[in-house]
């Protein structure tokens, strides 16, 4: 490693020879800088994992436009939508299909152990609204009470969920029903249920008696294809008289209940701001460590500086020190990051993930503060005076 | 050329402090240096000897009168021209200083790696001869801390003379070491500063040492009381 070094730097490796210098003290720093990285992983990973969980739902559906209702922030969350607006925006010439989408929560109890289902009750005959993922057993859901679940909901046992087939349904009771559950989808639990259950609309009224079919809480509408989205939903906001109403293109409602999650919810802000404290902290573990190697090494730097050696050497050994702690930190926080995140996705079902983007993001993060910590710490070696070593 | 003195100083003070709290350190002090000489500085505890060895070694600004190093007037020189300077020179230490991560031959490495555009093959090679002038060949891989006083000095005495400089200051570099141990380490200095032709300015309390000078120049309460070698 040395001698790579030597050959990358062209001088002696100054920086990499004092860390590795007292070993212990090495360990201790990257286990430092290992730690700040853990910390950020997981923090990022619940913060990933929120964003996630928000538009997962929105992968069951295939729709271009989306209606809500003005204080409908979140998929499930707000008033309902007068089913009258769908027969409106039908005729409009570039919509060809809509749906009315009902979203509600049912809880199973499971004697004691109780798993909230996200449920939507969707139209089984119109297929083309349900993503491939989710359609199987579609046509199942035109029977009155049968329901489609979601394998991986929190709580749900994997060989139970594994053994649902049509052949081989499960029924249970809930909110006063008996559902009939023949078919399963991969979801997963999230921060608003413990997993997802498609009914049918009519499946879906008959658990909330106090619904309605004239007002969904959502209406889907899909457009010809090669139609504008764009010019759609400005001419649908022209046609549709009730201004309160949200008419937007399907891919910003998701993307507009992502940032409604992530700045108004108290989870999304709480994760935000433990990426922002895992960073802090970071940033100071990692400066303590640079700060704390200039000063063990303070004389040495004024004999250096005595010598004749300037500010951009003194320079160059803190950032070698800070490219050295960062790489070698980061491996083990890697490591460390995505066994952590692994097993908390398997106790929580939340969709805890090491994905490639973080590893970058947080590989770079850590270089680029290390760095940072380093030209920091440099100013200190102005206090340095060569004159005080005669 | 060889006529023109290392160093030149003339009419030299220098103060401490600020306001009422100013204090004159050197007083009108006057000397120069002959290239290839062998010069003692020697004095009391505050009589300025580590100010004026500051001056000449470009760590401390000059503030009154005129100190010509090399050739180069150091009175109004920056920061970064003064930096300049000390790679022009070799320092060795009363505590030598080296390096504590770095081999005997790393500490060498940085004294002749200290002027810009020196290649690492070239530098490592010199500092290979010059532990070899110091009797350390066979210690070239050893840390500091397993060497004794007597060859850390010597590590640090080959840091100074490996870039070949035209002067060297030395800040008590007997201080810590044992009669044979100091005798061996000035004996050192003068005889690799002589053959190359090195001007040393070495400041001491050590009286075992003075029979080697060239010449003694003593200092009290900042001014040069007594000057062996003065014509």
């Amino acid at each position: 490693m040395s001698r790579l070094l030597q050959w990358v730097f062209g001088r002696l490796p100054i920086g990499w020879l004092q860390l590795t210098h007292k070993r212990g003290r090495f360990a201790a720093a990257l286990a430092g800088v290992a730690f700040a990285n853990v910390l950020v992983f997981v923090q990022l990973g619940l913060m990933n994992s929120m964003a996630t969980a928000t538009l997962k739902p929105y992968g069951f559906f295939q729709a271009d436009v989306m209606i809500s209702a003005g204080n409908a922030n979140a998929l499930a969350e707000g008033n309902n939508v007068a089913r009258q607006w769908m027969l409106q925006a039908l005729a409009d010439p570039d919509v060809t299909e809509g749906m009315g989408l009902f979203v509600g929560n049912v809880p199973w109890d499971r004697g004691g152990n109780e798993i909230v289902f996200t449920t939507f009750g969707i139209d089984p005959a119109r297929p083309a609204f349900l993503a491939p993922t989710v359609s199987d057993g579609l046509h199942l859901l035109q029977v009155q009470g049968v329901a489609i679940l979601d394998r991986l909901a929190r709580g749900l046992p994997a060989d139970e969920a594994a053994a649902i087939r049509p052949q081989t349904p499960l029924r249970f009771e809930t909110l006063g029903r008996t559902l009939t559950a023949m078919s399963t989808f991969a979801g997963g639990g999230g921060f608003g249920g413990d997993g997802f259950m498609l009914v049918s609309d009519q499946t879906f009224l008959s658990l909330f008696p106090s619904r309605t079919s004239a007002a969904p809480d959502h209406i889907l509408l899909r457009l010809r294809p090669g139609a504008d989205v764009t010019a759609t939903v400005a001419r649908l906001r022209g046609v549709i008289s009730d201004k309160t109403l949200r008419v937007r293109s399907y891919a910003d409602a998701a993307q507009e209940d992502l940032h409604y999650q992530q700045t108004q919810r108290p989870t999304g802000v709480i994760f935000g701001f433990g990426v922002l404290i895992g960073v802090l902290v970071g940033l100071v573990i990692v400066y303590q460590v640079l700060s704390a190697d200039v000063a063990d090494h303070m004389r040495e730097y004024a004999t250096f500086k005595a010598m004749g050696y300037g500010p951009r050497f003194f320079l160059g050994i803190v950032l070698e020190e800070a490219l050295v702690l960062g790489l070698l930190g980061f491996l083990p926080g890697l490591a460390i990051g995505t066994a952590i995140l692994t097993l908390m996705a398997k106790v929580t079902t939340l969709p805890l993930l090491m994905t490639p983007g973080m590893a970058v993001t947080v590989f770079v993060g850590t270089v680029v503060f290390s760095a940072l910590s380093g030209v920091i710490a440099t100013r200190r070696l102005a206090a340095a005076d060569p004159a005080d070593l005669f | 050329m060889t006529d023109a003195p290392i160093v030149a100083v003339k009419e030299l003070n220098h103060w401490f402090g600020t306001g009422d709290a100013r204090k004159q350190a050197m007083f009108d002090i006057t000397l120069s240096l002959p290239r290839g000489s062998f010069t003692v500085l020697m004095g009391p505890s505050g009589s300025g000897k580590t100010t004026l060895l500051t001056l000449v070694g470009c760590l401390r600004a000059v503030q009154d009168g005129s100190v010509r190093l090399l050739g180069r007037e150091l009175l109004g020189a920056g920061a970064d021209e003064l930096t300049r300077q000390r790679q022009q020179l070799g320092f060795i230490f009363q505590a030598h200083n080296l390096h504590e991560s770095l081999t005997a031959a790393q500490n060498v490495v940085m004294g002749a790696q200290v002027r810009p555009g020196v290649p690492d093959d070239i530098a490592q090679k010199a500092a290979a001869r010059a532990l070899g002038l110091v009797g350390l060949s066979d210690r070239m891989d050893y840390l500091p801390a397993n060497l004794s006083g007597g060859q850390k000095q010597r590590v640090a005495v080959a840091r100074a003379l490996v870039g070949n400089p035209a002067l060297v200051l030395a800040d008590e570099p007997t201080a810590a070491l044992d009669k044979d141990s100091a005798a061996d380490v000035v004996d050192l200095l003068k005889r690799l500063g002589a053959a190359r032709g090195t001007t040393t300015l070495l400041v001491t309390h050590d009286p075992r040492i003075l029979d080697r000078a060239d010449r003694i120049l003593t200092l009290e309460d900042g001014r040069i009381v007594s000057d062996s070698g003065k014509q």
